[in-house]
């Protein structure tokens, strides 16, 4: 077999690295600090590979431009940031409800608005679930080290495809930025999915068609001569009015991804079968949180870690179940709360504390430390 | 016993085949009675056939209004995408399938207001595209609102006390901005636009054609026109002039007159062309 190549890589690049071994073909994006580095290392790359990468004049044409590749056919990617992620929100929901796959990296800097370009933050954790109106499902990835921001964009992409839905790759700036050794699976190592051909005659075609809980998706140009809206829609896509077909649409595209929570749910768990104390955090944090529960433990306070490589749909069951074996959940986070609350939610008996700042700079482990050792 | 005449030979003309193109299920369409929105789509139906154009290989993507309803009632590959945002979902398309033909279809407020940043920059690129711009002045959608197009002075439910806002023209900012084929139609002259957009179809690189097509339901009504044909002669008509007369009328004569027929045309590099040629090549290459 040949041997792995081995790079320094920053966290941007891994991911241009991911997304060219799930075999995305189009780029479209706009310059935006600190995610720039992976629009850059696209136009790079992908003209190499026969691939498309274009400069759009601004973020909403960036995505509208990369769902418009979707359903030609290839499999597409943008990338952003905070004020970026916000403009994108519009084509997100269109992309969510027309069912077009999709991958969209947003990398968490200083906000509100300008807010901190160059500092990192994960405030974004609600925006990726609830930044586009009305009720829509949402998958995000979260990656912690370089090495993952490579496997997880290729998750992404996989996740896309099965489930023709867009899918967010969220992580912090510090990441982003990060340099570390990363190695580059040979082919083959990692699954890569590809979209479900429409092989039916092109009568029987519907690209909504409800006798399948995802039905295939015919790119333009194939002989499937199909209509695709933002409006709600009936199984053939054309607009309707009828409130029976409208909610049946609504809840299909809810419950394809309910459905499937187990396969999209990505959790590692690091001394959790006898920790009395658990730390729930993820992107650069779940390092320091790491760090912490690694000395917690020298210092013999049973302290685990409950890491979520998918933010959304978010783990309730093994919150739950954490919540029950555990006295405390500490929750570090780089916002005023977000995912606090989602655990205060799912916590059945356990305590639930918060570790939060918005001063741009990282969560230390010295701090998680304190607060496990409150709460042996 | 009757002198049999000569047999005259009549030209028999076949009525065109409207079906072939359309959806006839998705029908009847959403637009007002007295609204030019059908006729552009028949003098469009007629150019794609003129054109040769296959159904499999036609991409319509529109915005959102009255106008850009109209590919739920094609029969081609049709995407309905978001207000202002035709442009870009099909500059997407064009540039992931080259050989696919795409048209986008969009009114003045999609195209020239929300759609404005877009639309400069689709020119700018020159990327192979028809654009077709229904320019009613008004937002017919949303019940009647001033548009970027709107006249200074004309009345709308946002500009009850006349409007003040100077209007765009559609084919200078398409031409300032890269367009190589500018063109203007109307509804009124059908026979015309069809041969416009024809042109506009064949044209290889950025085809804006902006297509003055009265509403009568708002506008009309709103600035005290009597009925949709008298709204038709006065704006259509009256207030247009092509640019092939153009040259032999006196200036007083073209005075606060849009110019019709193909206002700007040059050849220059189109996009998904100079991106094989240029940056896959670099790219590819062994040096």
């Amino acid at each position: 077999m040949a041997e792995n190549k081995k790079k320094l890589l920053q966290g941007n690049e891994a991911c241009v690295e991911g997304a060219l071994y799930a075999g995305c073909r189009f780029y479209a994006g706009y310059p935006i600090t600190p995610s720039t580095e992976i629009a850059e290392g696209m136009s790079v790359r992908l003209p190499r590979v026969g691939g498309k990468f274009i400069q759009m004049e601004d973020e909403i044409a960036s995505i509208a431009a990369a769902i418009g590749a979707s359903i030609a056919g290839l499999k597409s990617l943008t990338a952003t940031s905070g004020p970026g992620f916000s403009l994108k929100q519009e084509c997100l929901g269109y992309a969510c409800l027309a069912e077009i796959p999709l991958v969209v990296v947003n990398v968490m800097r200083g906000g509100p608005s300008t807010g901190y370009p160059t500092g990192p933050s994960q405030a974004d954790i609600m925006q990726a679930k609830w930044g586009t109106h009305g009720d829509h499902p949402v998958i995000a990835v979260t990656p912690s080290y370089v090495q993952e921001i490579l496997s997880e964009t290729v998750r992404a992409f996989n996740l896309a495809e099965k489930y023709r839905t867009p899918v967010i790759v969220l992580y912090d700036e510090i990441i982003g930025h990060m340099r570390e050794p990363v190695t580059i699976p040979a082919p083959g190592e990692l699954d890569v999915v590809d979209r479900e051909k429409a092989t039916c005659d092109a009568d029987d075609y519907f690209p909504y068609d409800e006798r399948y809980e995802i039905a295939p998706l015919a790119p333009f140009g194939a002989g499937y001569r199909f209509h695709v809206t933002g409006l709600n829609h009936r199984k053939d896509g054309f607009p309707t009015n009828d409130p029976r077909q409208i909610d049946l649409n609504n809840r299909r595209i809810m419950r394809k991804i309910d459905n499937h929570r187990e396969e999209i749910w990505k959790n590692e768990e690091t001394f959790l079968e006898d920790a009395e104390v658990a730390v729930f955090t993820l992107g650069s944090t779940a390092r320091s949180a790491r760090f912490a529960v690694n000395k917690a433990r020298e210092a013999g306070i049973k302290a685990g870690l409950l890491r979520p490589l998918t933010i959304w749909p978010f783990p309730d069951r093994a919150v739950t179940e954490l919540s029950k074996r555990v006295k405390a959940i500490i929750v570090p986070e780089m916002n005023l709360g977000q995912m606090t609350l989602e655990v205060e939610r799912c916590s059945k008996k356990a305590d639930v504390i918060g570790i939060h700042r918005v001063d741009g700079e990282p969560i230390t482990p010295a701090q998680i430390l304190d607060v496990i050792k409150k709460h042996k | 016993m009757s002198t049999a005449a000569p047999e005259k030979k009549e030209k028999v003309v076949q009525p065109f085949d409207y079906n072939k193109y359309l959806r006839p299920n998705k029908l009847p369409h959403i637009w007002c009675p007295g609204c030019g929105h059908g006729i552009v789509l028949k003098a469009l139906l007629r150019a794609i056939d003129k054109a040769g154009l296959q159904k499999d290989n036609i991409v319509m993507v529109s915005g959102i209004g009255c106008s850009s309803r109209t590919p739920g009632y094609v029969d081609f590959n049709t995407m309905h995408t978001l207000h202002g945002r035709a442009l870009p979902f099909a500059t997407g398309i064009k540039f992931a399938r080259p050989d696919l033909k795409v048209i986008v279809i969009t009114g003045d407020g999609d195209a020239l207001a929300i759609g404005g940043n877009h639309f400069i920059h689709a020119c700018r690129r020159n990327i192979d595209m028809t654009v077709l711009v229904y320019t009613n002045a008004t937002y017919g959608m949303t019940g009647g609102q001033y548009s970027p197009t709107s006249p200074v002075g004309s009345t709308a439910t946002t500009s009850r006390y006349g409007n003040i806002e100077p209007p765009f023209d559609t084919c200078e900012m398409a031409k300032a901005s890269g367009a190589t084929f500018v063109a203007r139609g109307t509804a009124y002259h059908a026979i015309e636009l069809e041969k416009t957009i024809y042109d506009s179809l064949t044209h290889r690189g950025m085809a804006v054609v902006d297509i003055i097509d009265a509403c009568p339901t708002y506008f009309g009504r709103m600035n005290k026109f009597k009925s949709a044909t008298q709204m038709m002669e006065v704006i259509e008509k009256e207030n247009t002039v092509n640019i092939k007369q153009a040259d032999k009328l006196p200036p007083e004569k073209l005075q606060g007159k849009m110019l019709r027929g193909i206002l700007h045309k040059v050849e220059k590099p189109e996009y998904c062309q100079q991106y094989e040629e240029h940056v896959i090549k670099k790219a590819t290459s062994k040096e």
